[in-house]
């Protein structure tokens, strides 16, 4: 297997969310990962690209997010950079109880979550929210 | 080509929205809460939306699809779902959102329950 790595810097801007699931789709696609997985691993990118972009970096333009993406014999690792003041992912509601499921937001943390095999939040000493996420090959 | 295309149908007092595209954060989003507000504007309150073609929808597409039906049962409304992809069904399964729509798997059969 070849062991590629790829880094993106992506405006903070909705567009940056399909730009970021376009390099994504491609990685995948030169990994030959499969459909039903790639799906999920869409999901959960455009989801994290999104909370960077517009919870993160607030749709500041001075702001950037940066991607990067790697894989290894055991698995495909995406990690998501912003430059926002963070948050923490304990804070964010569980959707599916009762007294939110008719809630129109706070499904993202979720599906990245429900998608990914490990996601894991940190702050950069020096700015902003790093999200790590894993699938397993 | 729009992110998503909605076309609309009226079947007795049914308002039939067939969606093309995707439904995700911008575009496709905004496009669905247009098509509904415009409808209740108008006084339609029955609204099927047939999401046969629907490759994808993202935490903001749901959103936006628990915020039509929420706005329509205000008023008075019905709004129900038709033709879920297998994706679509497999994401209101685990979000728990399949127990409240009204989901139906063909035309007549949904027509027939908005009587």
């Amino acid at each position: 297997m070849t062991l590629e790595t790829t880094e993106l810097r992506l405006p903070s801007r909705i567009e940056a969310v399909s730009e970021a699931a376009a390099a994504v789709s491609e990685f995948m696609s030169r990994l030959g990962i499969d459909e039903s997985v790639a799906f999920g691993v869409d999901m959960a990118v455009r989801e994290a690209v999104t909370n960077a972009v517009l919870h993160g970096n607030k749709l500041d333009e001075a702001k950037v997010v940066d991607l990067k993406l790697r894989n290894s014999p055991e698995a495909f690792e995406i990690i998501v950079h912003d430059q926002g003041v963070g948050f923490n992912p304990n804070d964010i509601p569980d959707p599916t109880k009762e007294e939110n499921i008719l809630k129109t937001s706070g499904r993202g943390i979720f599906f990245m979550r429900n998608f990914m095999d490990a996601v894991d939040w940190s702050a950069d000493p020096k700015g902003g929210t790093i999200v790590r996420m894993m699938k397993k090959l | 080509m729009a992110e998503l295309n909605i076309s609309e149908r009226q079947a007795g007092d049914v308002t039939i929205l067939d969606m093309d595209g995707k439904i995700t954060i911008g575009e496709g989003s905004v496009a669905l809460r247009s098509a509904v507000r415009r409808l209740l504007e108008e006084g339609k309150k029955k609204i099927l939306l047939n999401l046969a073609r629907v490759g994808y929808i993202d935490s903001s597409g749901i959103g936006e699809l628990v915020s039509s039906y929420t706005a329509i049962n205000k008023d008075g409304g019905q709004l129900k779902l038709l033709n879920l992809t297998q994706k679509l069904q497999d994401l209101l399964t685990i979000t728990k959102l399949l127990t409240v729509f009204d989901v139906y798997e063909n035309e007549a059969e949904a027509l027939d329950s908005f009587k």
